[in-house]
């Protein structure tokens, strides 16, 4: 089968700290693909870079072909993407965040209201598509970013830890869209996670990052099998150590605080 | 065209919307207008000035589109981190439309704080000759061009709000208080006038008291010139830094 992400060596530092170390992976079409590592890894520095929201210092990527230094607008429209943070706008309703990403992805008029129709149903948000996207739960956005980032049919899905802060029944629910999305679209998932269960049950290829590097890769059953553990969570462990990670807080974070203490303006 | 109109609406939803930001961003002007404008002026009669309160109104109206359009060009900081300016970067969209649609919708939506604080000072009794009225308007959009436009600038390239107190009170205040907004620039101490004279805001307001009937200092061609330059030189700057952002 074809790779629809080819990676290859590479690095991204930022002054003397080398976040992304000399990293290579290729993801497979209609592959569900696990990107995971302990805190400050790299695995979001690299997202940025297939995403194009920032510039690697060298190597090569490849997203269906197109490479992120020279075509920017071709590979933005391959993929769709939910970011760790949530990106809606919360002075808008469901219905109108929906319709600012067809008009930005230029789909067309004729099919925008179905699709976005469509799309609200399969999240299961259509009954409430007028309402403020801040009177929605932390659930209902995630659903809603879930059904935007699909809006354009992309070929490549990211999600940076789509999962996480949400309780066990919405996590269910957002992977059984996910799964039934790539069996039925044949889209191929792009995602990280803390939650290692999920990638055990979720993915076919699983990459495991930590320090900058990819420490290793393969199927759960492989990663398993080559530790010596029951589960892809042992696995994780004895792969990435045990220590805690120094992570030190940085811009985002704060403002994350900030946001707590203030609620969204 | 269908990016810079969608950006351009988004703001002007999120404005209409927040009611409380409307009515709380015209309360500072109106506390300027009631005590400034009664307190100083039977003080400025006597000094022979003439009625302070149309004197000050342009100044104040001004000042309502100044804050307001800094801060809808700020605003970008918080976008930054949360929200939705990684949905717009990642969109197959160039940056300089998006750019422009924010720069367009935050200086509109500051040009109606404006209209809304010129409403006020008419309530209160500002009487302004309106043959020039257009002209005024024009002077309303081309500050609220000029300040979005250093909003959005700073915005790109300071990374979290902890910078916002510094920008306040390092160029916003500063920017408004030695602009002759107050006080007329004359007679002052040579560094106030020189200051002023440096001050693209001066010139906007000058037309702009001007346009409302009171005496012109600079001139109207000289006023929109240095605006003008002043307003497009920054939202090229701000449209530059804005394409290098990185998150």
């Amino acid at each position: 089968m074809e790779n629809i992400i080819e990676v290859k060596n590479l690095v991204k530092k930022f002054g003397d700290f080398t976040a992304v170390d000399d990293v290579s992976f290729n993801v497979k079409k209609s592959e569900i693909f696990a990107f995971l590592g302990p805190n400050g890894a790299g695995k979001t520095t690299t997202i940025k870079m297939l995403t194009t929201l920032l510039a690697s210092t060298s190597g090569e990527i490849l997203l269906d072909g197109k490479n992120p230094a020279h075509d920017q607008n071709g590979v933005r429209s391959t993929f769709g993407i939910v970011f760790q943070d949530p990106s809606l706008d919360d002075e808008l309703t469901a219905i109108e965040n929906m319709e600012f990403h067809a008009v930005l992805y230029k789909v067309p008029k004729e099919v925008r209201k179905s699709r976005i129709e469509e799309l609200m149903n399969f999240v299961e948000l259509w009954d409430r598509r007028n309402d403020l996207v801040k009177e929605f739960s932390g659930g209902m956005k995630r659903r809603l970013e879930i059904a935007r980032g699909l809006l354009h049919h992309p070929k490549i899905f990211f999600l940076d830890e789509p999962t996480s802060g949400l309780d066990p029944q919405t996590r269910n629910h957002v992977w059984s869209y996910l799964e039934n999305l790539n069996k039925t679209e044949g889209i191929t998932v792009f995602f990280t996670t803390h939650y290692i269960e999920e990638a055990d049950k979720a993915a076919q290829q699983v990459a495991i990052m930590d320090h900058g590097k990819i420490v290793a890769q393969g199927t759960p059953d492989e990663l398993k099998k080559q530790t010596g553990e029951a589960t892809l969570e042992g696995a994780f462990i004895k792969l990435t150590g045990i220590d805690l990670r120094k992570d030190s807080a940085s811009g985002a974070d704060h403002m994350r605080a900030h946001a707590k203490a203030w609620g969204r303006r | 065209m269908s990016t810079i109109y969608i950006l351009w609406l988004r703001q002007l939803k999120r404005y209409f919307r927040s009611k409380a930001r409307m009515i709380g961003s015209a309360g500072q002007p109106l506390l300027f207008l009631v005590a400034l404008g009664f307190g100083f002026g039977p003080i400025f009669q006597k000094a022979g000035g003439g009625d302070y309160m149309q004197f000050l109104a342009p100044g104040v109206i001004a000042m309502g589109i100044l804050f307001t359009a800094m801060f809808m060009g700020i605003e970008i900081i918080w976008d930054k981190q949360f929200g939705f300016l990684k949905e717009t970067l990642v969109a197959p969209v160039s940056r300089f439309s998006i750019v422009l649609g924010r720069t367009l919708g935050g200086a509109t939506v500051a040009l109606l704080q404006g209209i809304i604080v010129f409403l006020l000072a008419l309530l209160i009794g500002f009487r302004p000759d309106y043959h020039l009225f257009l002209v005024a308007l024009v002077f309303m959009v081309l500050i609220a061009l000029l300040f979005t436009g250093i909003g959005t600038a700073i915005a790109s390239v300071v990374d979290d709000m902890q910078g916002f107190p510094l920008i306040m009170n390092f160029l916003v205040m500063p920017t408004f208080f030695l602009s002759g907004a107050l006080f007329p620039l004359q007679g002052l101490p040579t560094i106030i006038t020189d200051i002023a004279r440096a001050n693209p805001l001066s010139y906007g307001i000058d037309g702009l008291r001007g346009a409302f009937g009171g005496a012109l200092q600079f001139g109207y061609g000289l006023d929109i010139a240095v605006l003008g330059i002043a307003a497009f030189a920054i939202l090229g700057l701000g449209a530059y830094l804005f394409s290098k952002i990185e998150i």
